[in-house]
């Protein structure tokens, strides 16, 4: 455990002299103290982490907003609690200990027990790099992949965290994953909590860019005939919309996750099941870096840098439509 | 007894071994399925204030069965108050029966959660605890019954030391304890209770009377547990 607060501005230097200096998880607080406000069912569950965001909140609302200390397995079955009384409770901690370690209070406090919560996660797979391996996530969506009934949101800016958090406190009474990350794009998109959106048009490939990788994407892409689709919500998986670009631009696909390289690729194979396809699922490589450093160096080692996309792109795509010559 | 009895019938303590003999089969927890018997019992025929009308009713008192393991006993209590009818009994496990031998929530009319995998009713009991405070319903009561060698699960104890001083005065916990734990010591039990705040008493699991003085004793500001000791389990 750690008390870590991510202090990565999200995109840095906007190359313009300003800066973007707000992250998601500068947003998680002050989004859900509203709804606290507004929404008598709103509940917030926390194990420490994230507690100095609500101070304000839980003078107002001493009674919503719970702190169990640092108790994960707790953390998620009071949540499940709260929920058996008709709360909607939005549990957060860092990936790592929001679903991995108390995964069978996940699956059963949760699932099994037909509760909804929001899980809102920070931290995402490396984004304290220095803290080590103990504190990335990148398995966190792939996890939850073997349960039934989750959303899963990936915004890529602050502003579609704040727009993606509505989206999930609203969702009835849903079990939802919102997954914080310091990595973003430069700038936020309309997004509208369930459908992919069409960022370029190309007619040699489809590439799935998810959250925050979409900048290095769009940059990778650069020049290549690809349709790029911006995904912030991957679970359920926007099938159809994968269909509507596969018609013209084919059904090469590649995607790009910021979590656990192929998490979606069995998505992809189910949407495309009936039509011959090709899928390349780039994101972070299972093997353990054993490094630390910074969010960029990671990145790179997981070649989900422009360079490093380029060339597995380039590559996928062009073997392709080599392979359609034959 | 008769078996093909009405669903309005009234049946009372005496009529539970009968209700639990119709549930047949390979059922290999049974010592652990009487072992609550009592306690389940004096809790549902005297304490808890819940009925099959009110089973939706936000002020009800929850029951929350942590203990799954040889549910026998429970579903004896259910059908004996009415939340099940006796004649799903014998079906006791089979594929198309609501009743196996862990408690489904989602199948059991008046369960209040599923449970099998020890060591998750106490932290929800706390959820629920929690919840109703919140909403303003500070009468209703949360029971969560859990087994001695189930308190060997970690998660109960970030429950039993958030409780205490977070003063859940509407909590209770019934611990069962037939000595089933590998590891314990004498007075262990109540003694991590009272440590995290916890009000405690220790009493004959198989003592009706002293069961329900237990149950209903004063604790106020703070959570209370009942140690409810009952024979060692067999084998």
């Amino acid at each position: 455990m750690s008390s870590f607060t991510p202090s990565h501005p999200a995109g840095s230097s906007d190359g313009k002299g300003s800066f973007v200096v707000d992250t998601m998880r500068d947003r998680f607080a002050p989004v859900i103290s509203r709804l606290l406000d507004e929404d008598p069912r709103v509940a917030v569950v926390l194990a420490e982490i994230g507690k100095d965001g609500f101070r304000e909140a839980i003078a107002r609302h001493p009674d919503r907003v719970v702190n169990v200390g640092i108790r994960e397995q707790l953390l998620v079955g009071a949540a499940a609690g709260l929920a058996l009384t008709g709360l909607r409770p939005v549990v957060h901690t860092f990936a790592s200990f929001l679903v991995e370690r108390p995964f069978e209070q996940v699956k059963l406090d949760l699932g099994h027990q037909d509760t909804g919560a929001v899980l809102v996660s920070a931290a995402a797979s490396f984004d304290w790099p220095a803290g080590g391996y103990t504190h990335m996530a990148p398995g966190d969506v792939a996890l939850l992949d073997t349960l039934d009934g989750w959303t899963v949101h990936v915004p890529g800016h602050p502003d579609e965290a704040e727009t993606l958090l509505h989206h999930a406190v609203a969702a009835g009474d849903d079990k939802v994953y919102v997954r914080l990350s310091v990595q973003s794009n430069r700038q936020g998109r309309v997004i509208d909590g369930r459908h992919f959106v069409t960022v370029r048009e190309g007619r040699a490939g489809v590439v799935v860019a998810v959250g925050p990788v979409l900048d290095a994407v769009l940059a990778a892409t650069a020049g290549l005939d690809v349709t790029v689709l911006y995904a912030t919500t991957v679970r359920p998986f926007d099938a159809a919309g994968l269909r509507r670009a596969a018609q013209a631009a084919g059904t090469d696909v590649v995607l790009v996750e910021p979590y656990l390289a192929g998490t979606s690729t069995a998505a992809v194979s189910e949407a495309l099941a009936d039509l011959p396809h090709r899928v390349l699922g780039l994101g972070v490589g299972r093997r353990e870096l054993r490094r630390y450093g910074t969010v960029e160096e990671h990145v790179a080692a997981h070649g989900l840098d422009a360079h490093g996309l380029r060339e597995r792109i380039g590559g996928f795509v062009g073997a392709g439509r080599a392979t359609a010559r034959v | 007894m008769t078996t093909t009895a009405h669903d309005s019938r009234t049946y009372g303590y005496d009529d539970l071994p009968g209700l639990m003999s119709l549930m047949t089969g390979d059922e290999k927890h049974g010592p652990a399925a009487t072992s609550t018997l009592d306690v389940l019992w004096v809790l549902y025929d005297r304490v808890l204030r819940v009925t099959p009308e009110r089973r939706e009713d936000p002020a009800r008192d929850r029951f929350l069965l942590s203990k799954g393991h040889g549910p026998m006993a429970y579903y004896a209590v259910l059908a004996a108050k009415g939340f099940v009818p006796a004649d799903w009994l014998p079906g006791f496990g089979a594929y198309d029966s609501p009743l196996g031998h862990h408690p489904d929530r989602v199948l059991v009319p008046g369960a209040e959660i599923g449970s099998g995998s020890l060591g998750h009713g106490l932290p929800i009991a706390v959820g629920s605890a929690l919840g109703l405070r919140a909403q303003g319903l500070h009468d209703p009561a949360v029971w969560v019954l859990i087994g001695d060698a189930e308190l060997d699960e970690g998660s109960n104890h970030e429950a039993i030391a958030f409780a205490g001083p977070a003063g859940l005065e509407r909590l209770h916990t019934i611990v069962v304890d037939n000595s089933s734990a590998s590891h314990a010591r004498p007075g262990g039990i109540a003694a991590r209770f009272e440590a995290a705040g916890w009000s405690a008493v220790s009493v004959d699991g198989r003592d009706h009377e002293a069961l329900h003085a237990a149950f209903t004793a004063a604790h106020p500001g703070r959570p209370h547990v009942v140690v409810a000791r009952v024979e060692p389990k067999a084998g």
